[in-house]
């Protein structure tokens, strides 16, 4: 009975664990249940199971207090947020759609976070994949649709990819710290787009509606529109490509040497060079590639848009939406793995979703949903250390049952053995 | 809901903040039974059954500005027009509102505001699907032909050059800052105006004019006019939400303002010489009119000096001298008779 | 561009770009401390922010500024505390909490905002302090000597921090911490009580900065600071830490952007280049940092939450 369980464990579980950088684990390591038995095991229980959805309650507790303060019904409020994420075939279908930008940026943080590069650009490459893409769209708009959708993947991929790799590029051979290359990178690809979409590539025909011209392109072609998969939804074909995407990278990080390697680095940098690995060359393959998924991500939401352009509003996150910072977010919350970043990416998604249905139906300013939002990430954030210590003591007492004949090892030892397990 | 943060000078109506806002209460997106009860006319409001309305707007209901001035529209006419509003503001994202006004329509709202210019090629892609319900663009002046999008905008530019005119005369230092957005819209319109207006009145003032390039930031907006008044401004404008910030640089530098969109007076009592405030009101009357008579859309509204729609409200803590006024007052009179035509 | 090169509009610039770098350069010191202890803070923006409500708040109100500065340092107190038990006491991951706090205090200094302010207005800012002798010196005088009290203290924090870090024990004990937490155990430093004290005061200034970017500005708005936290962060990094580099970043990063901003008044810019010019700051920060190539190492506990016996 023993045995299953712990086979289920190696088979899926991470195999590399690194003492203070420990991503996010979602609640179902399959270890808790049979550990369950025994006198302090349904801590672990308790926590492993409960730990995650309980601190995303408190939050919504308070958030529903603060409802409250604003003379609205929370009941409501929350019953319309559900129904607004999750209620008919209808939200299921907004929700994927919020959260395939997400998916995508969170597999690009799994990439980059996993090789130990901080890459905070999402926003950015995001913000170039779309333009990269929109310009290949508007010059060979010509193009019959089965190679023009390729195309168009393929372009916002190498756009956001190069916007990365300049930050992993100085990363590597210039000591330039990622976080403030990437940061500043947001900054100029924001300014870039709203000249673009300003200049050289708004749509000129459209003076007659409006005085000036709206930072927009012109319609893009029929061919690169995201075909509906589910006809009477929004749902496109952007779902299908982010899943893919995301089931793809997690058989590169886990299934192929450069997986390997790119995870070896991650962990130390002085062993993977020991061991003959390329170093630097294996940090701008990571950022490249973590670049590459978030500019898929831009092409999905520019050619996936219900309006069929590129539009913004001059504003920072006026064309993302921030999804480069909320992708981070999902991406630690799914643990470093894109499969679990799937749920994750739904689940904020309903989240973003629901709030704003929730906003525009008992009427609260939507700062209190961002409100909300923060909350929650923050008191889901806090609690996951506690679910992995109090795991980790219990897996260094049981194993102290099984050594207690070898004599006393340090308690930091056992702890230290309990980590490299979990 | 505009109720929930209503900031009128009048106290009457912050008492009632809590009954109207139960009463303009809506369950947006699951609640099918409400589009069903909503279509059977309630008795309680006579004969007219009521209208479900939704706004979708870029900015705050409390801008003092582009979306406050809406709000404020729609809520005088509430009651008489048996109107029951949802408001989602602040969606300066375009592919969020999208989804918003998606929703709305295919929830049973018979009239979707698309208050933003940015807004316009969604209800373009949009309005064919949802042949039944009106949507109305603004500021704006296509209605794509679409036969139940009705389009609105505001010549900004009249009182713009009014204003303008104003700020010339004003001027001692003869050297005056425009302080715009986006070059987009309304905003433009106002700055190309006032601009107009300056050099109108005086063909050798220095006028400067720049766009921060953002509706939101209002550090962009406050140091422009730190650099303006550097120059030797003695009289700013600027269009957006964000001009709070440099209604800021003009009061702590005894700079005078001119306002747009909603009346900025309350911020700087002794600097704001006048705004150029919107009246919604007769462009929503007509489409709501529209609407109930079984005509979704095709027609384009302005709102001008001439039709009551924009107002040029002098502050009344402002000492203008005399003859502005009376000058003032004349271009306003022969713009609106159409004697003065105020270049676009 | 001959009207760019006058006196009036030169040292006008120069003193415009000192007072857009102080609240960065406040900002970028408090998360250097915090980050010379271990702990990275990614949630300086929504300090910074609720920090500035604070100080709206209370000086429209009272009248005060002052007393709005003060209630803005408390505010970052009390959201220090929090952080530090957030990444030290719980050992949340530190990217995320961080980017939770910055979710939150954006939407809840605008929600403050939107229900106890009713009709905003401009708040005055700090008068100029003219420093006696110094004022009167031509050129430099104008630009450097006729600022407000804030800015002042935020230039003398840049020795003061210095000189706290590399020459007291306390110093000593941060950087220790900072390095290697389980070596600094051993000899009997408390790493939680050192990494909470940075962490206070990283908020405390994030906060003061807020509160110092709002009398800019003179007027509370959502998102008033627009990611300034962040670029703040950033800032951290190209000092590599020190002090005396946070500041020579803060300092390019400002001036910079005064300038564009100038140039774009006048209209040295035109208007379709405007968004391109925007992008200055960052482009000449990142290259900075490029030719400057450092070799330098960031704390080697960064971010990791440090338990004992591990």
């Amino acid at each position: 009975m023993g045995v299953l369980p712990r086979y289920v464990r190696l088979r899926f579980g991470r195999r590399f664990a690194e003492p203070g950088m420990e991503p996010m684990t979602t609640a179902t390591e399959l270890e808790g249940l049979p550990r369950a038995i025994g006198p302090l095991g349904w801590r672990r229980f308790l926590l492993s199971w409960f730990a995650l959805p309980l601190s995303a309650l408190a939050a919504l507790l308070i958030g529903a207090a603060l409802i409250l303060a604003f003379g609205a019904d929370p009941v409501t409020g929350y019953r319309d947020l559900l129904s607004g994420a999750f209620g008919g075939s209808y939200a299921l279908a907004s929700t994927a759609q919020k959260a395939v930008p997400l998916l995508l940026v969170a597999v690009g943080i799994c990439v980059a976070v996993r090789a130990n590069v901080w890459n905070i650009g999402g926003e950015g490459q995001i913000v170039m994949g779309a333009l990269a893409s929109t310009a290949a769209a508007l010059a060979l708009g010509g193009l019959p649709s089965f190679l023009l959708l390729p195309l168009v993947g393929v372009t916002g991929a190498v756009g956001g990819a190069l916007w990365a790799g300049i930050a992993g590029f100085f990363k590597a051979y210039f000591n330039v710290n990622e976080i403030l290359s990437t940061i500043m990178l947001n900054l100029v690809a924001v300014q870039v787009m709203n000249y673009l979409l300003s200049g050289p590539m708004v749509n000129k025909a459209q003076s007659f509606a409006v005085t000036g011209l709206i930072p927009q392109t012109r319609l893009l072609p029929k061919g690169s529109w995201l075909p509906t998969i589910v006809g009477g939804t929004q749902l496109n074909l952007g779902v299908v490509i982010a899943a893919g995407v995301a089931v793809g990278v997690y058989l590169l990080l886990w299934r192929t040497g450069f997986g390997f390697r790119l995870r070896a680095v991650g962990l130390s940098r002085e062993a993977a060079s020991y061991a003959g690995m390329r170093v630097k060359r294996t940090t701008v393959y990571a950022m490249v590639l973590s670049g590459a998924c978030c500019g898929i991500g831009g092409a999905v939401l520019v050619f996936g848009s219900i309006s069929h352009r590129m539009v913004t509003d001059g504003s920072l996150t006026g064309f993302t939406g921030n999804d480069g910072f909320n992708g981070i977010v999902v991406g630690l919350f799914g643990g470093l793995n894109p499969l679990w970043c799937i749920l994750s990416a739904y689940l904020f998604g309903g989240l973003l979703i629901g709030g704003t249905a929730m906003q525009g139906s008992i009427g609260v300013p939507t700062d209190l949903v961002t409100t909300i939002e923060g909350l929650v990430v923050v008191f889901v954030v806090s609690i996951d250390y506690l679910r992995t210590s109090v795991r980790i003591q219990e897996e260094a007492k049981r194993l102290g049952q099984r050594e207690d004949a070898a004599g006393g090892s340090g308690r930091s030892l056992l702890v230290k053995l309990a980590r490299a397990r979990t | 809901m505009p109720s929930s943060y209503q900031h009128k000078e009048d106290e009457l109506k912050k008492k009632s903040i809590l009954t109207r806002r139960l009463l303009s209460v809506l369950a947006v997106p699951a609640a099918m039974a409400t589009a069903i009860v909503g279509a059977a006319p309630s008795g309680a409001a006579g004969s007219m059954p009521t209208l479900k309305v939704a706004l979708v707007a870029p900015s705050a209901v409390n801008d003092l500005a582009f979306t406050q001035s809406m709000v404020a529209a729609l809520e005088s006419l509430k009651a008489s027009y048996n109107l029951q509003i949802a408001i989602s503001d602040n969606q300066f994202v375009v592919s969020d509102a999208a989804n918003l006004i998606r929703v709305y329509a295919s929830h049973g709202y018979n009239l979707v505001i698309a208050h933003g210019s940015q807004y316009g090629s969604t209800l373009q892609a949009l309005a064919p699907k949802f042949p039944k319900v009106s949507f109305a663009w603004g500021t704006a002046g296509s209605t794509f032909g679409q036969p139940n999008i009705w389009a609105y905008q505001a010549n900004s530019n009249e009182g713009g050059y009014v204003q303008g005119y104003m700020a010339g005369m004003l001027s001692k230092s003869h050297v005056i800052g425009i302080i715009g957005p986006i070059d987009v819209g309304d905003a433009q319109l106002y700055c190309d105006g006032f601009k107009a207006g300056v050099l109108a009145e005086d063909k050798s003032a220095t006028v400067h004019e720049s766009f921060t390039g953002s509706f939101s930031d209002v550090t962009l907006m406050s140091s422009a006019a730190k650099a303006y008044v550097a120059d030797g401004a003695d009289v700013l404008t600027g269009s957006s939400q964000s001009v709070v910030g440099a209604i800021g640089v003009a009061k702590a530098d005894h700079v005078a303002w001119f306002g747009t969109q909603w009346s900025q007076a309350s911020l700087a009592p002794s600097e704001v010489v006048s705004s150029q405030v919107y009246n919604w009101t007769p462009v929503l009357v007509r489409i709501i009119d529209g609407i109930r008579s079984g005509k979704l859309g095709g027609g384009t509204f302005t709102i001008t000096l001439g039709n009551g729609g924009e107002k040029v409200a002098l502050n009344p803590h402002y000492s203008l001298p005399a003859n502005v006024k009376t000058e003032a007052a004349k271009l306003v009179s022969e713009i609106s008779t159409g004697k003065l035509t105020v270049p676009r | 561009m001959n009207q760019f090169f006058t006196y009036a509009i030169l040292t006008a610039t120069v003193a415009s770009a000192i007072q857009y770098t102080t609240p960065f350069l406040l900002a970028a010191l408090g998360e250097t401390i915090g980050q010379r202890s271990g702990v990275l803070n990614l949630g300086v923006d929504g300090i910074m922010l609720l920090g500035a409500f604070g100080c709206y708040y209370v000086a429209l109100e009272t009248g005060s500024d002052l007393l709005g500065i003060l209630v803005g340092v408390g505010i970052g107190a009390v959201l220090g505390l929090v952080t530090a038990f957030m990444s030290v006491t719980l050992k949340a991951q530190q990217g995320i909490s961080g980017i939770g706090v910055y979710i939150f205090g954006l939407g809840l200094s605008d929600l403050l905002f939107v229900r106890f302010v009713g009709t905003p207005v401009p708040v005055s800012p700090l008068p100029n302090l003219n420093i006696p002798l110094l004022s009167h010196i031509p050129a430099v005088g104008r630009m450097f000597f006729q600022q407000n009290l804030l800015v002042y203290l935020a230039f003398l924090f840049v020795p003061a921090t210095a000189f706290i870090l590399y020459h007291t024990t306390y110093g000593t004990r941060v950087l220790a911490v900072g390095e290697n937490p389980a070596a600094a155990d051993s000899l009997g430093i408390s790493v939680p009580r050192i990494r909470y004290s940075t962490v206070l005061f990283g908020c405390m200034m994030a906060s003061l900065a807020g509160a110092t970017l709002l009398l800019l500005d003179g007027i509370f708005q959502e998102d008033l600071t627009q990611s300034a936290g962040f670029i703040a962060v950033a800032l951290v990094y190209f000092g590599a830490w020190r002090p005396v580099g946070v500041m020579t970043g803060s300092l390019l990063y400002g001036i910079v952007t005064a300038v564009v901003l100038q140039w774009k008044s006048l209209g040295i810019i035109p208007t379709s280049a405007a968004d391109l010019a925007a992008t200055a700051p960052a482009i000449v920060t990142v290259l900075a940092l490029v030719a400057l190539a450092g070799r330098f190492r960031q704390p080697a506990a960064l971010a990791k939450p440090y338990v004992r016996g591990a």
